[in-house]
C-alpha cells in the first residue's frame, strides 16, 4: 500500500507534479540558478570597482546590475530557497502526506520561472534593464524609469501572488495537516519559525503589490501618487515599500533562524535549550518587525517624534534576537559537539549574522544613522544578515538534509573545503566595506574617490574567491546525487532528532500516508 | 602603444600610492560630529564587549566540549532564571545606549536661530545653491563634478580629490549657524558632507532643513548619497568653511556679477560677444553628449541639425525644455538668459550652421514670457 504509485515518467513529473518532494526540490534547483545568475551580475560589479575609475561598465549599466542584483538575490535565490525547504521538510516534520493544497503547490513554483525570464529579458529591451536599486524609490522609478519599469511592475506582481499562494499553503498545512499528538508546542523550530514567516508574508506582499500598482498607475495612467507636482509625495512610496521591506528582512531570516535551531542541537547531541522562548522570541520579531520600518528613512526629514519612536522600536528587535543567539550558545554548552559540514556552517552563521546584528544595533541609533545611511557600512550589514544569515544556513540545510533526500551522502572533504573558502571569502569581501562605508564611501556608486581604493580591491577579490567557491559547492552536489556513497541509517545523523528521520532514506515518493506516532519528548528538539 | 601602457600602469599604482586607509567614522569638525562619532564609538565598544563575552563562551564550548575529546552530552536546557536575566540585561543596556542617543538627536533637529539660510536644490547630476537672503541682488549658481573624463576614464593620472572636486563649491562662514533647505528639483537625492555631519534627503516638492556651525576654516567634501540616476556617483559636494569676513567679502563680489548679470540681460549684445559667452556655455553644458565640434554622441549631432537649423522658437524649447525620456535636461532653469541666448546663437551659427541669425538676451525672456 505504502508506495502505490510513484512519479510519473519524463518532463510531465515535473510539470504536473503535485509532489510536496518534486516541487520542493524544483524550487531549490530553481533558487540555486538564480543564485548563480545574482552572483554574476555581482561579479560584474565588483569587477568594475576593482578599481577606481571606470573600466568595464557604462553608469547605467552598473545601475542595472545593483538593481538585478538586489531582485534576483532577494525574490530568485533566498526566497524560493526556503520555500523549497519548506516544501520537503514541513510535511515531513509534522508526520502529513503532503501540502494542503498541492495543485496550488504547483501553479505557485510554475509562475515564477516565467517571472523571472521576463525580469532579465528587460536587460535586452530599449532603455535597458531597471537601474533604481531593489528598493526602487520614486520618482526615479516612475517619472524617470526606462520603459521596462512596467514589465518589473509585472514580474513584482507575479513572485506576490506565488509568494502569497506558498504562504497560504503552508499556513493551511501546519494548521490542518499535524499527526495526532503533534500539538504546536512539540512542532519543530524550523516549523514554527515559517508558520511565523508565512503570516508575514501573507500580511505583506499585498502592500508591495500596491506599491507597484500605485507606481503603475503613476506612469502610464495618469495618476501622481509619488509626485508632489500633482499633490503626491515621494516619501509616500518609502513608507509604503519600507513597511513591506522590513517584514521582508525577517521572512528571509526566520526561516534561516529555524534551520540552525535544527541542526545546532543535532550536531551538539543536546536538545535545544530554550524551546518555549525561541517561539516566543521569534514571535516577538515577527510582531517588532511591522513597527521599525521607517528606520531606513532617518534621513527623509520625519518628525523628531516618529525618529525617536522608530529609534526606539528598531533598537527593541536586538532584545529577542540576543535571545536567540544565547539559547544557540547555551544549547552548544557541555554539548558533546563534532563539526560535520552543516555544523560549520551554522557556526560560521552564529559568528557572522551576530556581527550582523550588531551593526544593525549601531543603525538603530538614528543620530549615528546620519552618518551610516548610505553608505557601505550599511551594504555590510545586510550582506552579514543576509549572506552570513540566510545564505550560510540555507547552505548548512543543504548539506543536513541531502543525504535523506537523496539516499546519498556528500563529499565531507569537500564540504569542509566548501566552507572553509566561503568563509574567509565572505569575510574579505565584506568585512573591509565597513571601514569604507564609515570612511565615507556611498553605496550604489560605480566609482570612488581614490582613498577607497585598497579596500575595494580587497573586497573584489573575496567577490571572487566566494562566487568561485560556490561552484565547488554545486560540483559536490551534483556529484553526491550522481554517485555520492549511498547510505541507508533512517537516522543519518547520529544527533539528528524529529519525524523526518523517521522514514526510510532515501525520502520515498510518499511519506506518512498513515500519521505516525509522535514520540514523546519531540517537542523539545 | 608604450603611453598607454605606463597610462594604465600609473592608473594602477596612483591609488596605492595616495591611499591612507580610513578605517573608521571621521569625528569632523563640529560639536554635533563629535557628538556622533562619541555615540558612534560608544555603541561600537559596547558591541564589542558583548560580543567578546558571547563568542568567548562559544568557542571555549567548542574547544571544551568536543565529541572528539570524548565529551558527553548533558541533557539540560530550560532556565527561567538564565532566560529573564538574558532578557532583562540586554533591555537595560539598550536603555542606556538610548539616552545619549536622545539627546544627539534633539541637537541635530535644533533647527532655529539660523544667521544664514541656504536653500539647496538637487538635479541629475548637480547641486544648486541659492543664498536666500532679502537684501540685495539674490545669489545661486550650479556646483558641477570638475573631475575630468580623461581621469574618469583612464586615459589621465587621477588627481588628489578625484571625484569630490567642483567647479564652484559651496562657501560658508565659519562660527554662524548656517540651515540648509533641502529640496531637489527631479529625483531624490540626498546631500552629504562626513566631516560636518550633515545628512539630508533633497525631495523635489519638499523643503527638508538641517543646519551646521563650523569652527574651523577648510574644504570639507561628500557626496550624493541616494541613488539618483546614471551619473549618482559624480555629484560631489564641495563646502568651503571660510572667515566671516571673507564670506563677506565673498558673497559682495556675488552679488555684483549677478547685477552685472542682470544688466547684461537688459542690453544688446554683438554678435563676437554672444558667440564668446555661447561657447563656453556649450563646452561646460552640451560638450559632453553633443561633442567639440557638434558631431553628436550621447545627444544628436547639432552640426546640421534640423531643430538647430530651424525654427528659434522650437530651438528654444528643446533646450529649455529639455526631452522628456532622454539625457537632454531642460536648461532652462540652470542658465540664465544672457547664457542662453549665447548658446543659441551659437549652436545657430557654430559647425557650419550658418544661418547667421543671432539671438539677444531680451529675445530669449520674450519667449519665455510668451
Ligand atoms: C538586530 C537586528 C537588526 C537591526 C537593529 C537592524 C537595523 C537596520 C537598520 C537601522 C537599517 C537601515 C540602515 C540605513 O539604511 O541607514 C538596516 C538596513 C538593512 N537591514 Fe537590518 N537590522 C537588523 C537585522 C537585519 C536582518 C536579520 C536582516 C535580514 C536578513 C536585515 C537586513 C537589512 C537590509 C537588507 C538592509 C538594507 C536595505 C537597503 O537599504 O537596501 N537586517 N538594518
Ligand atoms: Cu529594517
Amino acid at each position: 500500500m505504502a508506495d502505490h504509485h510513484g512519479p510519473a515518467q519524463g518532463i510531465s513529473r515535473w510539470l504536473f507534479t503535485t509532489n510536496h518532494k518534486d516541487i520542493g526540490t524544483m524550487y531549490l534547483w530553481f533558487s540555486f540558478a538564480m543564485f548563480l545568475l545574482g552572483g554574476f551580475f555581482a561579479m560584474v560589479i565588483r569587477a568594475e570597482l576593482f578599481q577606481p575609475g571606470m573600466q568595464l561598465v557604462e553608469p547605467g549599466f552598473f545601475n542595472q546590475m545593483t538593481t538585478l542584483h538586489g531582485l534576483v538575490m532577494v525574490f530568485g535565490a533566498i526566497m524560493p530557497s526556503f520555500v523549497g525547504l519548506a516544501n520537503w521538510l514541513i510535511p515531513m516534520m509534522i508526520g502529513a502526506p503532503d501540502m494542503a493544497l498541492p495543485r496550488m503547490n504547483n501553479w505557485s513554483f510554475w509562475i515564477l520561472p516565467p517571472a523571472f525570464l521576463m525580469l532579465a529579458s528587460t536587460l535586452f529591451m530599449e532603455g535597458g534593464a531597471p537601474a533604481f536599486g531593489w528598493t526602487f524609490y520614486a520618482p526615479l522609478s516612475t517619472t524617470y524609469a526606462a520603459p521596462s519599469v512596467t514589465f518589473f511592475i509585472f514580474a513584482i506582481h507575479i513572485l506576490g501572488v506565488s509568494s502569497i499562494m506558498g504562504s497560504i499553503n503552508i499556513i493551511a498545512t501546519v494548521m490542518n495537516m499535524r499527526a495526532p499528538g503533534m500539538t504546536y508546542m512539540k512542532m519543530p523550530m524550523f516549523v514554527w519559525t515559517w508558520l511565523i514567516t508565512a503570516f508575514l508574508l501573507v500580511a505583506v506582499m499585498p502592500v508591495l503589490a500596491g506599491a507597484v500598482t500605485m507606481m503603475l498607475m503613476d506612469i502610464h495612467f495618469g495618476t501622481s501618487f509619488f509626485s508632489a507636482a500633482g499633490g503626491g509625495d515621494p516619501v509616500l512610496f518609502q513608507h509604503i515599500f519600507w513597511f513591506f521591506g522590513h517584514p521582508e528582512v525577517y521572512i528571509i531570516i526566520l526561516p534561516a533562524f529555524g534551520v540552525v535551531s535544527q541542526i545546532i542541537p543535532a550536531f551538539s547531541r543536546k536538545p535545544l535549550f530554550g524551546y518555549a522562548s525561541m517561539v516566543y522570541a521569534t514571535a516577538s520579531i515577527a510582531f517588532l518587525s511591522f513597527i521599525v520600518w521607517a528606520h531606513h528613512m532617518y534621513t527623509v526629514g520625519m518628525p523628531i517624534a516618529g525618529e525617536l519612536f522608530f529609534m526606539y522600536a528598531t533598537m527593541l528587535i536586538a532584545v529577542p534576537t540576543g535571545v536567540k543567539v544565547f539559547n544557540w550558545i547555551s544549547t552548544m554548552w557541555r554539548g558533546a559537539l563534532s563539526f560535520e559540514t552543516p555544523m560549520l556552517f551554522c557556526i560560521g552563521f552564529l559568528i557572522l549574522f551576530t556581527l550582523g546584528g550588531f551593526t544593525g544595533l549601531m543603525l538603530s541609533i538614528a543620530p549615528a544613522d546620519f552618518q551610516y545611511h548610505d553608505t557601505y557600512f550599511v551594504v555590510a550589514h545586510f550582506h552579514y544578515v543576509m549572506v552570513a544569515g540566510a545564505v550560510f544556513s540555507m547552505t548548512a540545510a543543504v548539506y543536513y538534509w541531502l543525504p535523506k533526500w537523496c539516499g546519498r551522502m556528500y563529499n565531507e572533504a569537500m564540504g569542509k573545503t566548501h566552507f572553509w573558502v566561503s568563509f574567509i571569502g565572505f569575510n574579505i569581501t565584506f568585512f573591509p566595506q565597513h571601514f569604507v562605508g564609515l570612511a565615507g564611501m556611498p553605496r550604489r556608486i560605480p566609482d570612488y574617490a581614490l582613498q577607497f581604493a585598497d579596500f575595494n580591491m580587497m573586497s573584489s577579490i573575496g567577490a571572487f574567491i566566494y562566487g568561485a567557491s560556490q561552484l565547488l559547492f554545486l560540483y559536490n552536489v551534483v556529484a553526491t546525487i550522481v554517485a555520492g556513497k549511498p547510505v541507508s541509517e533512517e537516522k543519518v545523523w547520529d544527533g539528528a532528532e524529529g519525524l523526518e528521520w523517521t522514514v526510510a532514506t532515501p525520502a520515498p515518493y510518499h511519506t506518512f500516508e498513515e500519521p505516525p506516532l509522535v514520540p514523546k519528548p519531540a517537542g523539545t528538539i | 602603444m608604450g603611453k598607454r601602457v605606463s597610462g594604465a600602469a600609473v592608473a594602477f599604482f596612483a591609488p596605492l600610492a595616495a591611499a591612507e586607509n580610513q578605517l573608521n567614522m571621521s569625528p569632523g569638525v563640529t560639536e554635533i560630529g563629535a557628538d556622533i562619532f562619541q555615540l558612534h564609538m560608544l555603541i561600537m565598544w559596547i558591541c564589542v564587549a558583548i560580543g567578546v563575552a558571547v563568542f568567548a563562551v562559544m568557542f571555549y564550548s567548542i574547544y571544551a566540549h568536543r565529541k572528539s575529546k570524548g565529551h558527553q552530552a548533558a541533557q539540560f536546557h530550560e532556565s527561567t532564571r538564565v532566560e529573564v536575566a538574558w532578557t532583562v540585561v540586554p533591555f537595560l543596556i539598550l536603555i542606556a545606549m538610548a539616552v545619549p542617543a536622545t539627546s544627539t538627536l534633539l541637537e541635530v533637529y535644533d533647527n532655529d536661530e539660523a544667521e544664514l539660510d541656504i536653500l539647496i536644490t538637487g538635479y541629475q547630476w548637480k547641486w544648486k545653491y541659492e543664498y536666500l537672503d532679502e537684501s540685495g541682488e539674490p545669489v545661486a549658481f550650479f556646483s558641477n563634478l570638475a573631475t575630468s573624463q580623461e581621469e574618469i576614464y583612464n586615459t589621465e593620472h587621477k588627481g588628489d580629490n578625484y571625484l569630490l572636486e567642483v567647479d564652484e563649491p559651496l562657501v560658508i562662514p565659519t562660527n554662524t549657524k548656517v540651515r540648509f533647505l533641502v529640496t531637489a528639483n527631479d529625483v531624490i537625492h540626498s546631500w552629504w558632507v562626513p566631516e560636518i555631519a550633515v545628512k539630508r534627503d533633497a525631495i523635489p516638492g519638499f523643503i527638508n532643513e538641517a543646519w551646521t556651525r563650523v569652527p574651523e576654516e577648510g574644504i570639507y567634501r561628500g557626496q550624493c548619497t541616494e541613488l539618483c540616476g546614471a551619473y549618482h556617483g559624480f555629484m560631489p559636494v564641495e563646502v568651503h568653511a571660510v572667515s566671516p569676513e571673507d564670506f563677506d567679502a565673498w558673497l559682495l563680489a556675488k552679488r555684483g556679477a549677478a547685477a552685472a548679470q542682470t544688466q547684461l540681460a537688459m542690453q544688446t549684445l554683438s554678435v563676437d560677444e554672444l558667440m564668446d559667452r555661447g561657447k563656453a556655455v556649450y563646452d561646460s553644458a552640451c560638450l559632453a553628449c553633443h561633442g567639440a565640434q557638434g558631431e553628436g554622441g550621447i545627444g544628436n549631432a547639432i552640426a546640421g541639425s534640423t531643430v538647430v537649423l530651424g525654427d528659434l522658437s522650437s530651438h528654444m524649447a528643446v533646450v529649455a525644455g529639455g526631452v522628456s525620456g532622454t539625457a537632454m535636461q531642460a536648461f532652462g532653469g540652470q542658465l540664465n538668459d544672457v547664457e542662453l541666448a549665447a548658446v543659441l546663437t551659437y549652436q545657430r551659427n557654430a559647425f557650419g550652421n550658418n544661418t547667421g541669425d543671432v539671438v539677444q538676451p531680451g529675445d530669449v525672456a520674450g519667449m519665455k514670457n510668451g
